[in-house]
């Protein structure tokens, strides 16, 4: 079934946040932002921007009548800086003028004086001046510092990746309209609709039932509005909650990049010890995570760093610390993968950086270290694993040997031009790690019309989650899914949502929607059994018709539903799902946090240009665990489209920050995200599909994020193109691999030279 | 008042000529279709079809609304995405689309099917390279690009047919766009002889007017707060201004020259027979439709793609005030940082250059982080003149190695009069060190940028295998 949104988006008619018609007398907002990165507020003088046209009143932390908090996790935030700025973008001031245009306007008026406070952008330093957001967390397993005596090969190193730009082509927004009884309704454009609601209560100091977020869809998210899409809301509903008017905020690109967070940048040290048959015995690994100013979702992005610190692989030996460090950087924050990526890209470095000293392909040592089922993760969980299997699979589909030496021929008869090849295996745990996070609802009404309403917990991003619970739907009540509508997501329907994140949703609100339809089929079954005086057992409904021991009756659907309205049965039912047996102990870092893993194996070639250091991806071939998909057209989709996401961030994605922690590429001009060219010219996905239990929805493995991490594969692949240019060549682990780091590698020597 | 047609409907104006068409359409009209992605023509979301008439002929392209003043408008057809929506049923560019699962958010799809529609109303060849360069300026962040390639290539199947048909009968027919295309023409027609009864060009007027406009693709990046209401001088329509022609070896281009109407034309095809490779690396479709030539050199951009290309051939700008007019050497042109010799009443009318000749060789070379659709790294042009061997002239530029576009005098005078040898473009590479001053930015450090133009300079020569290695 093809996404059900396709229609309205290719027409132009899909309606986002400023597509929403306005309410007369909409007022517009725009931030006034920190220009320093550290520094206690001297003064701040909106004297000026007052006095511009249309300028209706500007807020400072002084208007906010709750609390001037917007930290989730940890309390470190505000709303709006009241005496000391953090980063860069922090937002000071909110003005609201009756235009757009007015407002920003205005913004330029406002002056501020900021005592300059020492600027840290680099973790490593943080850590130093022990600028930690949290305690860091260690997850063992076995003993490394006795495993090192096993070892016959000790390697060190030290990597890097930068972060990213989530770039949703959707900028971030919300629009607050005020209601009766100081109510208001907020809608926004945001991963976590309850997120901005909790925030809106608090700032406010008013209860959640007075705020109704409502969602349609976003344009794009990567999980940039799982938590930052509150600040707008917020914002906008402190305006509308003093002035009594609608107001709205849809930020410029320019705004949105400076003022929001990104995926983490990560400094990490690593220590591999392997035995001669390759086996690695031993691992230890330090992250650190530049957290940016505030906690927001660092903690838990750094908690999935460490569950994922070793991949693909089984290590019967793991130490693997973790520090979140506070810079002054805007706060950093979930993105696609949500620190998961930064933890492969560490074991892959150094099984790349112990390969070269060993003088053995990289891919030996990768494969040798497949996790097998039974095995153990450091965190104590047991893996069900596909490893091998996809591994296998793509050895032996896409005849590894072969390209290997279609690759080996090519840069034997070429100079200038190299080809580069790397296997990138993935693990990855579906769940949020917070247990408790890990909970949805849904709320179905069948109509007297026989009409099909459903709201859920999730938010619609293009995933296509919408597509996949209306699937649920259909399925469930066997109808034709023209009947069903899929609802916005609305806190006054769906109540205490947890963000649409994690890769989890379609399980979590798909399970609650399959929970609330089969409630509702049974009472109507039980409306049919009492009709045609059979056995509940012996009904069945079947495309629209129902049926009584395998025959069908002249009963449709809707008649069935109209008789159960007469018999005033109940064609509602709200459900609730929350996945059994998953637990985390943080006091011993073990348990078993997610409710299962998505494995695959990405072969990826790679063509450099060793005259002028640019490069193309010639392929990606996949084997990739979608358990027995659902949905192949969405989920190929999220397959393609994560890798190229990851690819991004692995090669041209380059997010530069100044010594004075100003962001450098902040426009679309100066960051640069995959075009139509850049992209492998050929993608191959292969359907690993098993048959075994799992707790997806209809066994239909989530698939947002996981090919996120295929990406990692370009990285290495260049590295090996470099090392088939020149075998001496010392490339840092410094992540991504731009047109710049591949020429400084290719000729070091000149470099040296021209300094 | 400014009048044109948006999508079926008759529009006369009073706004002012400055505010962006992507503006107009959204919250003048509440046609909600074109996104607003990056207000600076880098992610294609708002992209729309401009038609005008061009010897009575409907000429169609696609733009990006977010760059384009309404003032640029005038006596066209503007075409959003409701502009090419059927009733209840999907056109074949929006069932393609949707049948490839080439729409997730969906918040870059219409940019996208816009696109293709320009690519539908297009005149060249359709094959799956020609649809995949339509949409070159359109980025989408969900897809990773599969299924729109797939869907773009399911249009060039289908346009295959036309087979020299008229392309607004073609698509008319084919359902592809709404039958009030064909009333299109004779309504601008109309539209157009009334307005040349109103209004007569006024070139001693320039000097009231602070802003010169031409396509607008880096005023509007540069200043979009201020230009909406500014009091701006359009060229980009004027009659005298546009046009490419040639006079014995003379190729002179109107200053409101584009860089699409560069890729057409069939003189600069000529004297430049790798000019579709060159055109491909600047920018992107709706970007090239606007950007002018003029407006290039006088951004006076250090990285300026056509900045460079035109100072490896030494090309002559004739500068008017509308009163007094001068010529003077592109190389001239800039005196520092942003800084040119023009005095801000001044605008360009005409840019001439020699076209290279059979003895010659020309060459322009660019690198960025992401290969298309982004601002150069370092980019350099040189031109040759050649006697089997032997160097007779040489002229070398480069950008993004200093303040403004660089004419790299001393390599160039170095070069002249030698045999072309290894050693020579070792030797060449040393001057240029000494006569480039980059600077370390988000494109690049020196270093770096250093080490790109000397792999440039060499890329110049092995190019056409003048050297081996």
């Amino acid at each position: 079934m093809m996404n059900i949104d396709s229609y309205t988006h290719v027409r132009g008619e899909s309606v986002y946040l400023d597509d929403i018609p306005l309410v007369n007398g909409t007022l517009f907002a725009s931030v006034f932002d920190s220009p320093v990165a550290h520094g206690k507020i001297k003064s701040l003088d909106i004297d000026a921007a007052m006095k511009m046209p249309g300028v209706v009143r500007i807020f400072t932390a002084a208007d906010i009548p709750g609390e001037n908090q917007i930290g989730g996790i940890i309390a470190d935030e505000e709303l709006l800086a009241s005496t000391h700025v953090h980063f860069c973008g922090m937002p000071v001031a909110l003005v609201v003028a009756t235009s757009d245009e007015a407002a920003k306007a205005a913004v330029k008026k406002i002056k501020i004086e900021i005592d300059p406070l020492p600027v840290i952008t680099d973790p490593r330093e943080a850590k130093e001046k022990n600028e930690l957001i949290i305690p860091p967390r260690t997850f063992q397993l076995g003993d490394t510092t006795a495993a090192w005596t096993q070892c016959d090969y000790i390697i060190e190193g030290s990597t890097a990746t930068n972060g990213q730009e989530h770039l949703y082509i959707e900028t971030q927004g919300a629009y607050a309209v005020p209601q009766e009884n100081s109510a208001i309704r907020i809608y926004s454009s945001t991963q976590g609709p309850t997120q901005v609601q909790r925030t809106t209560a608090r700032v406010l100091n008013i209860p959640m039932n007075f705020i109704e977020v409502d969602t349609t869809r976003l344009g794009g998210g990567f999980g940039g509005k799982e938590d930052q899409a509150s600040a707008w809301g917020a914002m906008c509903a402190l305006a509308a909650w003093h002035l009594k008017k609608p107001v709205k905020y849809s930020l410029h690109r320019m705004e949105d990049m400076r003022m929001t967070g990104k995926r983490h940048p990560y400094s990490s040290d690593f220590k591999i010890g392997l035995n001669k048959d390759y086996k690695i015995v031993a691992y230890e690994v330090t992250f650190f995570q530049n957290a940016g100013a505030a906690a927001d979702l660092s903690p838990a992005v750094m908690e999935r760093t460490l569950f994922h610190c070793t991949n693909s692989y089984f290590i019967p030996n793991v130490k693997a610390t973790a520090y979140s460090c506070k810079t002054n950087l805007p706060p950093n924050t979930a993105f696609r993968g949500f620190g998961g990526p930064q933890g492969m890209f560490v074991i892959e470095a150094a099984i790349a950086e112990a390969a070269a000293a060993l003088n053995v392909s990289p891919i030996l040592i990768q494969q040798k270290n497949l996790l097998k089922t039974g095995d153990e993760f450091p965190y104590g969980q047991i893996a069900q694993s596909e490893a091998n299997e996809c591994w296998d699979k793509a050895v032996n589909l896409y005849d590894l040997q072969k390209l290997q030496q279609e690759v080996d021929a090519y840069n034997n008869n070429n100079k200038l031009s190299k080809k580069g090849l790397a296997l990138m295996p993935i693990c990855f745990g579906i769940s949020f790690t917070k247990t408790l996070m890990n909970q949805a609802r849904a709320l179905v009404h069948v109509y007297t019309d026989g009409s099909v309403g459903v709201s859920t917990a999730g938010v619609e991003m293009g995933q296509g989650l919408n597509t996949k619970i209306l699937q649920v739907a259909a399925s469930i009540f066997s109808i034709n899914p023209e009947r069903i509508k899929v609802n916005t997501t609305n806190t006054y329907r769906v109540a205490n949502t947890s963000p649409t994140a994690a890769s989890a949703s379609s399980d979590l609100n798909g399970k609650a929607t399959e929970i609330a339809c089969v409630a509702i089929l049974q009472r109507l079954k039980e409306v049919a059994a009492e009709e045609f005086t059979a056995d509940i057992s012996s009904i069945e409904v079947k495309e629209d018709c129902v049926f009584v021991n395998g025959k069908q009756t002249d009963w449709s659907w809707n008649k069935l539903v109209q008789a159960a309205f007469v018999k005033r049965v109940s064609l509602s039912e709200h459900a609730h799902y929350a996945p059994p047996g998953i637990w985390f102990d943080t006091t011993k870092e073990k348990g078993h946090p997610f409710t299962y893993h998505v494995y695959g194996t990405a072969i990826t070639t790679v063509t450099i240009d060793c005259l002028r250091g640019i490069y193309e991806v010639d392929s990606v071939k996949i084997v990739h665990d979608f358990g027995k998909s659902m949905n192949p057209i969405i989920d190929i989709g999220q397959c393609e489209g994560a890798l190229v996401q990851g690819i991004g961030w692995m090669t041209m994605e380059e997010m530069l920050y100044d010594k004075e922690g100003k962001l450098k590429s902040n426009a679309l001009s100066t960051y640069k995200v995959p075009d139509i060219y850049s992209v492998p010219k050929e993608i191959t996905i292969h359907f690993l599909e098993t048959e075994k239990e799992n707790l997806a929805i209809f066994r239909s493995k989530a698939v947002g994020e996981p090919p996120l991490m295929y990406g990692i594969g370009a990285y290495f692949a260049l590295f090996n193109a470099i090392k088939a240019f020149n075998p001496a060549a010392n490339i840092p682990y410094d992540a991504p691999m731009t047109p710049e780091k591949v020429l400084m590698s290719l000729y070091p020597q000149t470099l040296k030279e021209n300094k | 008042m400014i009048r044109f047609i948006l999508n079926e409907k008759t529009i006369a104006t009073e706004l002012p000529p400055g505010m962006v068409m992507l503006d107009f359409i959204r919250y003048q009209q509440h046609l909600t279709g074109t996104k607003i992605g990056c207000r600076e023509g880098d992610c294609g979301a708002c992209t729309i079809l401009v038609g005008e008439l061009v010897n009575d002929e409907i000429h169609y392209q696609s733009m990006t609304s977010c760059l384009m003043p309404i003032g640029n408008a005038a006596g066209k057809h503007i075409v959003s995405i409701e502009g090419i929506n059927f009733k209840d049923q999907l056109n074949p560019i929006q069932q393609a689309m949707a049948d490839e699962g080439a729409t997730q958010c969906g918040f870059c799809t219409p940019g996208f099917v816009m696109s293709l529609a320009g690519y539908c109303l297009s005149k060249g060849e359709f094959d799956q390279g020609t649809a995949i360069a339509s949409i070159d300026g359109n980025i989408c962040r969900c897809t990773g690009y599969k299924p729109i390639e797939r869907a773009a290539g399911k249009m060039a199947t289908i346009l295959k047919e036309r087979n020299g048909e008229d392309e607004i009968a073609f698509v008319t027919r084919k359902k592809i766009l709404p039958d009030y295309f064909t009333g299109i023409k004779n309504r601008l027609l109309e539209m157009n002889t009334a307005a040349r009864g109103r209004s007569v060009p006024d070139p001693a007027g320039l000097k009231a007017r602070p802003h010169i406009m031409g396509g607008g693709t880096d005023l509007y990046v540069q200043h979009h707060e201020t230009m909406s209401s500014a009091d701006i001088h359009f060229v980009f329509d004027h009659p005298e201004l546009n046009g490419i022609h040639k006079e014995g070896n003379k190729c002179i281009l109107g200053s409101s020259v584009t860089v699409s109407d560069l890729k057409r034309s069939p003189i600069i095809n000529d004297a430049f027979p790798g000019f579709q490779q060159v055109a491909k690396l600047i920018s992107s479709t709706p970007i090239r439709n606007m950007a002018t030539i003029a407006g290039n050199f006088i951004n006076a951009s250090p990285i300026g793609d056509f900045t460079i290309f035109f100072l490896a051939l030494d090309a002559q700008l004739i500068l008017t005030d509308g009163i007094t007019t001068r010529e003077l050497p592109l190389r001239k042109l800039y005196k520092g940082y942003k800084t040119l010799d023009k005095r801000p009443e001044e605008q360009i009318e005409k840019i001439w250059f020699e076209t290279p000749g059979k003895d010659s060789y020309f060459h322009f070379e660019k690198v960025s982080k992401r290969t298309h659709l982004d601002i150069a790294s370092v980019n350099t042009a040189i031109h040759l003149k050649l006697n089997g061997n032997t160097i007779e002239q040489a002229s070398l530029s480069a950008g993004g190695v200093g303040p403004v576009p660089m004419y790299l005098q001393k390599t160039s005078d170095f070069l002249k009069g030698k045999e072309i040898s290894d050693a020579l473009i070792g030797d060449s590479v040393e001057i240029m060190k000494t006569e480039i001053s980059p600077i370390s930015d988000a494109r690049g450090s020196k270093e770096y940028k250093t080490l790109l133009l000397a792999q440039l300079i060499k890329a110049h020569f092995m190019e056409r295998r003048l050297l081996s290695s």
